[in-house]
């Protein structure tokens, strides 16, 4: 159970990039669509994983003085075999999200779970964790990249789904936009819950 | 390029492409330091100081070390990792000479590591092409914007406390708001310099 546990908080417990507001970079800038936001979540999931297993695994021999630098390390070697699978597979998705796919080294979340969990934790926990903060993160991307591609293109995964005579707002695909409905998307979050703390000690 | 068009690419860099605010880079930083003035300035002074050196060192990485050996695909892991050792070396050389400027931004330095804007300035200026001198112009002056993105939202997150704010807009909700606008308010000088 253990597994289902370490998995399900990331989803909605620490949802990234809402609950841990860490990753905010990639989260503002490649949202443009709902697929370039599933896109990066995706290749963030799996280094996030992949760093977890290893950082866990490597738990008992790196040295703590020096564990920050080797986490880096760890990280920047998963990026790299990232970029280069995504460069041999998905060379277009690699195109639109240009620097953010080398930057995913210095997303906090990967160094924040390596030291907050997976030096603490064994692989297994350490891959359920991964796994549920990664997703969650890939949810929100997808979310958001949905919200900015229909208002903002009138499209979702490029299929037109509003009406002809719509008129796009191009302040929701430009930088301004992203600012702005991140912000939206945290206020509701915050809203449901407080909703959701204010039931529970209701039926208390 | 004359004087002119540096003055024009410093512009750019600093208002026009900024870096926080249109290439959305350094973001949690933007976030987590800017409820403070003071932390600000030290934060922005501390990111000035190390991206111009990481953009110095970083183009004669690539075109000394990684070129020449061919092993180009290993940029992002020397990147980070010479931008790392740089952090601490200058912690380290600033608690010695100049302990003031080290007490000053000294919480700072260990942040900047994982600020993706260092990381981003150095590949864009290998993207780009620079050549030596724009590259640690250009380091500059992105860091330059970043400071200044920093101090201003800084300045506006500080009035909050004053302010009637929502119940679950409180805290980084109304700062996302705001720096939207301030991105707005910042797209107005795209016209400013041609690209």
């Amino acid at each position: 159970m253990a597994f289902v546990k370490e998995f399900s908080k990331g989803l909605w417990d620490v949802l990234p990039p809402f609950r841990l507001v860490l990753g905010l970079c990639p989260t503002l800038a490649v949202t443009t669509s709902a697929e370039n936001g599933a896109g990066m979540g995706l290749a963030t999931t799996f280094v996030l994983v992949c760093s977890n297993l290893l950082v866990s695994l490597l738990r008992k021999a790196i040295p703590s003085k020096v564990r920050i630098g080797a986490f880096i390390v760890i990280a920047a070697s998963f990026v790299v075999i990232t970029e280069l699978l995504m460069q041999a597979y998905f060379f277009g998705l690699y195109q639109v999200l240009g620097i953010f796919i080398p930057l995913i080294v210095v997303n906090c979340i990967i160094l924040g779970r390596a030291e907050a969990f997976a030096s603490s934790h064994g692989p297994i926990d350490s891959v359920a964790d991964g796994l549920g903060i990664g997703l969650g993160f890939t949810l929100s991307l997808f979310v958001l990249g949905g919200v900015r591609e229909v208002l903002g293109a009138g499209t979702l995964l490029g299929a037109r789904v509003l009406w002809d005579s719509f008129e796009p707002f191009a302040f929701m695909v430009k930088a301004p936009g992203a600012f702005v409905s991140l912000g939206v998307m945290l206020a509701i979050i915050n809203l449901i819950s407080a909703r959701m703390a204010a039931r529970k000690r209701r039926a208390q | 390029m004359s004087f002119g068009d540096y003055l024009l690419f410093i512009v750019g860099a600093i208002l026009v492409n900024n870096i926080l605010l249109a290439k959305f880079l350094g973001n949690c930083p933007f976030l987590g330091v800017s409820k403070r003035m003071d932390t600000a300035t030290g934060m922005s002074m501390a990111v000035i100081f190390v991206t111009t050196m990481a953009g110095t060192i970083t183009w004669l990485v690539q075109y000394y070390l990684l070129v020449p050996l061919n092993i180009e695909y290993l940029q992002t892991i020397s990147f980070i990792l010479v931008i790392a050792a740089l952090v601490q070396l200058v912690e380290i050389i600033m608690q010695k000479t100049v302990p003031a400027l080290y007490r000053a931004l000294g919480i700072f330095l260990p942040l900047i590591t994982t600020n993706c804007a260092v990381l981003g300035v150095a590949i864009i200026n290998i993207n780009e092409e620079f050549s030596f001198l724009d590259s640690i112009v250009f380091s500059f002056a992105s860091a330059v914007g970043y400071g200044l993105a920093l101090c201003l939202f800084a300045g506006i997150r500080e009035r909050f406390a004053l302010a009637r704010i929502p119940k679950a807009f409180e805290g980084t909700a109304i700062g996302l708001v705001t720096a939207g606008f301030m991105a707005l308010a910042f797209s107005g000088f795209s016209g400013l310099v041609a690209h």
